[in-house]
């Protein structure tokens, strides 16, 4: 087939594109990934018997707060690594930025604390699953964001398969704190970051491989 | 170079709305500038420009959708071709060694090259060996220029069918040029 042949085939009945594919896709993985997760931690976990009184501390929020804004953060560098030529900026700053804000509140903690109970701050009850607990709700959201990274056009494969398992860390982490009762900056600082870090991590392995086009 | 990014990126975003003899011309025009950028960074591989021209130019179609008004083209268009480039050196490198830098400037619209040589790569050989429900709608609609309710009538499939296998088709034609390829 000859190069004018083929760009009479691909202008034939190329009909209009609809406007934002990006956003109506993100939407799209991010919904049902995030329904994914939540009925994943309910039917496995179940939900914080004392959510009600937990949502009452500030420590609370401020845990949520976290872990949110890794998501947001991992859902602006995902969506601009999905289109070709789009620079990065200064977006990786709002993935370092909560991160950072959180471990200064870890060292904080633990530089107040007595130390028998340093241990024990960043340890808390559940260090042993806590990563792996976070890994596992964030497969829903890590599907469908590679879904979704797939049907646009990253021309950096390994990043961006690094930033759809942030943004996945992110929601699965969110999910994960209405069930974790550790609230322990230091706790977070090192089990929520690695928990967060593992899908992220497999995405950077797998993305020049499955995000391919 | 300005003058020509500005006219077409007018002409794809007005082909993004739906008028294809506007993108028809944008795509026309866009096959020059990759033609000339091509060629000169596959200076030792002549025979692969024409063969990647027509990949790009199926890259670019089928990645329209990700192309924000807001954004320049040359960067979109660059970032495109870039990664087609690179992937073919990657298929390559088992068989071939290539070093040559992949320099940044963004000068793509500055040249234009419209003397097509053959494509060694027939894409009419590779649409046959997609399956009915891909080939027959791509065949109707974009080769015979049959409208979709006519295809659907011609064919029994649904509408919906029809376009799904047109986009899926021109998707599943990009994956065998890659793994054609790595076959060769």
């Amino acid at each position: 087939m000859k190069t004018d042949e083929l760009i009479a085939m691909l202008a034939n009945g190329a009909d209009a594109v609809e406007p934002n594919a990006l956003g109506r896709r993100y939407a799209t993985a991010l919904g049902w990934g995030a329904i994914g997760a939540t009925l994943l931690m309910i039917i496995t976990l179940g939900v914080r018997p004392d959510f009600a009184d937990a949502a009452r501390l500030p420590m609370f929020w401020v845990k949520f707060a976290f872990v949110a804004s890794v998501a947001a953060a991992g859902l602006v560098v995902a969506a601009r690594l999905s289109r070709p030529g789009v620079r990065l900026g200064l977006s990786p700053l709002a993935l370092v930025a909560p991160v950072l804000a959180l471990w200064i509140l870890a060292a904080v903690v633990l530089a107040d604390a007595l130390a028998a109970e340093r241990t024990g701050l960043v340890l808390g009850q559940s260090w042993k699953a806590c990563p792996f607990v976070i890994a596992g709700l964030s497969v829903p959201v890590f599907v469908a964001a590679l879904w979704a990274m797939k049907g646009l056009a990253p021309t950096r494969l390994c990043l961006a398969g690094f930033a759809a398992g942030l943004l996945a860390g992110g929601v699965g982490a969110t999910v994960y704190a209405f069930y974790c009762t550790e609230m322990a900056a230091p706790f977070l600082g090192v089990w929520y970051v690695l928990g967060m870090s593992i899908p992220a991590a497999v995405g950077a392995v797998i993305g020049p491989w499955v995000l391919r086009w | 170079m300005s003058a020509s990014e500005d006219r077409l990126r007018d002409l794809l975003i007005n082909g993004l709305a739906g008028d294809t003899s506007t993108y028809h011309a944008f795509l026309k025009e866009l096959s020059a500038h990759l033609r000339a950028f091509l060629r000169v960074r596959l200076s030792r591989l002549p025979d692969e420009v024409e063969d990647l021209v027509q990949e790009t130019l199926l890259a670019v179609h089928n990645q329209r959708h990700t192309y924000d008004a807001g954004q320049p083209l040359t960067a979109w268009v660059h970032a495109i071709a870039r990664y087609k480039l690179i992937d073919l050196l990657r298929r390559r490198a088992g068989r071939d060694a290539l070093t040559d830098p992949l320099d940044d400037d963004l000068h793509m619209f500055a040249s234009s090259d419209a003397e097509a040589a053959d494509a060694r790569r027939d894409l009419a050989r590779l649409l046959e060996r997609l399956p009915d429900r891909q080939r027959l709608p791509i065949v109707h609609v974009k080769l015979e220029g049959l409208s979709v309710i006519e295809t659907a009538r011609m064919t029994g499939m649904s509408e919906s069918a029809v376009k799904v296998g047109v986009h899926r088709g021109l998707k599943a034609l990009a994956a065998m040029i890659r793994s054609n390829d790595e076959n060769r």
